[in-house]
């Protein structure tokens, strides 16, 4: 198949563009399906504005200070919503926030590279578990502990200080506001763990060096150099974690009580903005459904603000840099 | 050595002993969730399990076929309209990058990435539902289309990015435009991430339950796409709440089928990243 | 000194630039009429964004001819390199003005991707396609209409063989090109900018991240390569200017400092600051 000659055919090719992609067919193309995005941003926009309509024309600004929640009577309020929400995901946080950055300084800090990376790969599959599974070991196997080991002990530590003890007060049920805390704290250990982990893998070998060169104790350079380095990056961590909260339904649903009021103690029953949405929005219909989107809408810019709070924080520490 | 030395190197041990049970804690929870879940599953899987519709309650046995049928062609109808779209747009973000509108391209995506899944399912409601007015296997599909959108768009245009520029450069050097560069040589060299992120994209929606609450509904049987369909994620919820014992062994043995799937996807599609990367 | 026209044999080293290979017609029997000219730029320059990376080049490329450019880091050679292909123009940002000619056309009327196919291009570290060894020689070809099974074959030989590659490599076509070593990879490179027949090839410090053996070899394969196509090499190794390139440009911040046969570049240069770079005073 050798050929002697040099000349190949290439070289009296004129045809150019005849064989390859069209330039502008995959500009365009690839643009178009690039707007799809915005295609679904616009109807998520367009679909809870108006089907919120109804409910706001109706209530107004005051349907978020109201209580009630009265589908016969066609009355409704958010404020248990919100509250639940709210209480559920800070309390989530700080059983989280403690334990996954614990955590992950032993993963950055401590732990050799080989078993780092193997861990924080079974961290990271911890995220991959779905909701409803977690909500299943939650009904049958948390719940039991909460209402027989974990509940009645704090009853029995706190029960006589004053203001704390209301927390834990009421009926035990193993279902409630805590419960639904501890489930949220479990499902978001993997966001915090891992982002708060780089975050601190990110801060230069350098800084600790220096720590360690003064005399500092490995404690002291992690909590004093290390961690004020990551901070950024923690904080960013925690705020994912809070948007994960904020919007994670069906584990909730199957322990939050679906009681809508607004109750001080932790062992209350109690509900969520998406716990109600699932359970009533199926059979909803007319200001009921329009209330429901109204919270959906409300939920959704929460999660938007700090959602984008979170990636702000995460942008800075890595324009930072090293 | 003087006392507050000794007591920094206590505290020093102490803390960093804290950090590694705060470790243990955390990860040993993933074991936990796997034990159990085969300690109580594992016996309620057979045959009728992944062939037989339930059986109404009080009655024992069945299976829940219809919902992992339901579950399938849901991913399905997601996947076929998800993975192109993201796939498309996620070159588009990364290969024809600068213009002001793959910035806010860019920037939607991130949003809806962290719009809560219930939401997602009341936008599906609205478009389809209630249009159509009936709950349907489509709308559930489409619910779930939206959220793994924006997961393939940005995973495909990360691994994109992701290749070296020289490769570009090497395919215009000989003659090749943009176009057929991005096809014949960039998408070629990302294959492996991108496959990745759509591995995992598609792992995530198999296991969502809100967005199917009132899309796809449940359903006892299986009556095709266009009404209500069982997925097996609903059907472990409404096992799980319901008062019956048997009804909760199902929903355990649903359970462990459900998440040996999106573990086993999820591995296998990290070790091909991790592949690649060597 | 009469060199033999078996280029396969010749070893550069004991080439001297004091008896060019020119010199002598019967060595290069092609070029026994004077050269002409292939590419030429006029008045050149060159922006990143605010900055001006070119100032002013103008030189003449001759055909057939081994064209080198030196300089210290940073002087500009690459980005004049890169402007012949209008590879450039994929950094944002970046504009040239004044003219780049090939025969005589102003390059940036001809289609880019009919221009890049003329005037090819090897880079600095080897970059070979995630694909086997036959599919990056056969990619050029691909591109540029070329589908018939044999054809390809052929030409995958032939760009192999110019590279002085085949025989290391025809047994084992299909494995991948990553698997190769660097020097390889670099020929291999060198191969699938041939595989397009291209009338200029430029390379922009191509053996920098070779070991010397590797570095002979490619400079021995440029050497054949001569009078089939024109080359312009950017290197920042003085010697190898000096062993294979018939005319050499300095370049120092910009601009084009001197231009002549590289015999006199190096023996005798008419600028200082030449001077001070070719006898080692800074660069």
């Amino acid at each position: 198949m050798a050929s002697t000659s040099t000349a190949v055919p290439v070289r009296q090719t004129q045809k150019t563009a005849g064989f390859q992609v069209s330039e502008q067919y995959a500009h365009l193309g690839t643009m178009v399906f690039a707007a799809a995005i915005l295609l679904i941003t616009g109807l998520v926009l367009y679909s809870l504005l108006t089907g919120s309509w109804l409910a706001f024309s109706k209530f107004g600004l005051s349907f978020f200070g109201s209580k009630a929640w009265n589908p016969v009577e066609n009355e409704y309020g958010a404020l248990p919503f919100i509250y639940g929400t709210l209480v559920t995901s800070f309390v989530a946080l700080l059983i989280a926030v403690p334990l996954g950055v614990g955590a992950a300084i032993f993963l950055a800090e401590l732990a050799p590279a080989k078993l780092s990376s193997a861990l924080t790969f079974l961290v990271e599959l911890l995220a991959a578990v779905p909701s409803v599974i977690y909500g299943l070991l939650a009904i049958f196997v948390l719940v039991p502990i909460m209402r027989d080991y974990v509940q009645p002990a704090l009853k029995a530590i706190f029960g006589h200080v004053p203001v704390v003890s209301s927390l834990f007060e009421g009926p035990i049920f193993g279902l409630g506001y805590l419960t639904a805390a501890v489930v949220l704290a479990i499902m978001t250990f993997p966001y915090i763990i891992s982002i708060s982990r780089e975050a601190l893998l990110d801060v230069p070998v350098d800084q600790r060096e220096a720590a360690l060169a003064l005399g500092a104790t490995k404690w002291e350079s992690t909590y004093q150099i290390v961690l004020p380095n990551a901070r950024l990056g923690i904080v960013g961590a925690i705020f994912l974690g809070l948007a994960r909260a904020l919007g994670e339904t069906m584990a909730v649903t199957m322990v939050i009580g679906n009681d809508p009021s607004v109750r001080a103690s932790l062992f209350a029953s109690g509900y969520t903005i998406p716990a109600v949405i699932a359970n009533e929005f199926p059979e909803a219909s007319g200001i009921q459904a329009s209330a429901l989107i109204a919270l959906a809408l409300a939920l959704f810019l929460i999660t938007i603000v700090i959602n984008g709070g979170a990636r702000l924080l995460l942008h800075a520490t890595s324009q930072k840099g090293a | 050595m003087p006392f507050r030395t000794r007591w920094r190197y206590v505290l020093s041990n102490v803390m960093m002993t804290a950090t590694g049970m705060c470790a243990f804690l955390t990860i040993s929870i993933l074991f936990f969730i796997l034990g159990f879940l085969v300690y109580n599953g594992i016996s309620s899987i057979d045959w009728a399990f992944f062939t037989q519709l339930p059986k109404p309650p009080g009655e024992n046995g069945g299976g829940m076929a219809n919902g992992i049928i339901g579950s399938f062609a849901m991913v399905g109808i997601a996947s076929l309209i998800g993975i192109p779209i993201g796939f498309f747009g996620g070159i588009y973000l990364a290969e024809y990058d600068g213009a002001w509108f793959a910035h806010i391209v860019r920037y939607t995506a991130d949003l809806l990435n962290g719009i809560p899944s219930i939401v997602i399912g009341i936008i599906a409601w609205s478009l389809i539902v209630f249009r159509t007015k009936t709950f349907s296997a489509w709308a559930g599909g489409v619910a779930l289309s939206l959220i793994l959108i924006p997961v393939v768009m940005r995973g495909t245009e990360q691994f994109l990015r992701a290749v070296p520029t020289s490769l570009r450069e090497g395919s215009l050097a000989l003659g090749a435009n943009k176009a057929s560069t991005i096809l014949k040589v960039v998408v070629p060299a990302a294959r492996r991430g991108i496959l990745t992120a759509i591995i995992l994209g598609v792992a995530r929606i198999a296991g969502e339950t809100a967005p199917l609450l009132f899309t796809a509904l449940n359903n006892q049987f299986w009556q095709g796409l266009s009404k209500p369909t069982a997925s097996l994620p609903v059907m472990i919820y409404t096992h799980a709440i319901a008062p019956y014992d048997d009804w909760h062994r199902q929903a355990w043995a649903a359970g462990l089928v459900l998440l040996a799937i999106v573990l086993a996807a999820n591995i296998a599609a990290r070790l091909v990243v991790a592949r690649s990367a060597s | 000194m009469n060199i033999s026209k078996d280029s396969d044999t010749m070893s550069p080293s004991r080439t001297k630039f004091t008896s060019m290979p020119d010199s002598s017609p019967a060595a290069n029997p092609s070029v026994a009429s004077p050269p002409t000219m292939k590419m030429r730029t006029v008045d050149l320059k060159f922006f990143y964004g605010t900055f001006q990376a070119l100032h002013d080049v103008g030189l003449e490329i001759k055909s057939n001819r081994i064209t080198a450019l030196i300089g210290p880091s940073g002087c500009g050679k690459s980005t004049f390199l890169r402007t012949l292909n209008r590879i450039n123009e994929t950094v944002r940002g970046a504009r040239a003005e004044g003219e780049v000619l090939l025969d005589g056309e102003n390059v940036m009327k001809l289609d880019v991707t009919s221009l890049r196919r003329r005037v090819g291009m090897v880079f600095q570290k080897s970059n070979p396609f995630p694909k086997s060894i036959f599919e990056n020689i056969a990619y050029g070809p691909r591109v540029n209409g070329v589908s018939n099974k044999q054809e390809l074959e052929g030409i995958v030989e032939r760009s192999l063989q110019r590279a002085a590659l085949w025989t290391e490599v025809k047994d084992k076509l299909q494995k991948p090109a990553s698997a190769l070593s660097g020097g390889q990879q670099q020929r291999l490179c060198i191969g699938r900018a041939l595989a397009v027949d291209p009338e200029v090839l430029l390379l922009d410090e191509p053996c920098s991240a070779l070991d010397p053996i590797a570095t002979l070899k490619i400079e021995e394969l440029l050497f054949s390569l001569k009078d089939q196509t024109t080359i312009v090499i950017v290197t920042h190794n003085m010697q190898q200017a000096a062993r294979i390139a018939d005319e050499t440009g300095f370049f120092m911040l910009g601009r084009l400092v001197e231009f002549d046969k590289t015999e006199k570049i190096f023996k005798n240069p008419s600028k200082k600051e030449t001077e001070d770079y070719v006898t080692g005073r800074f660069g």
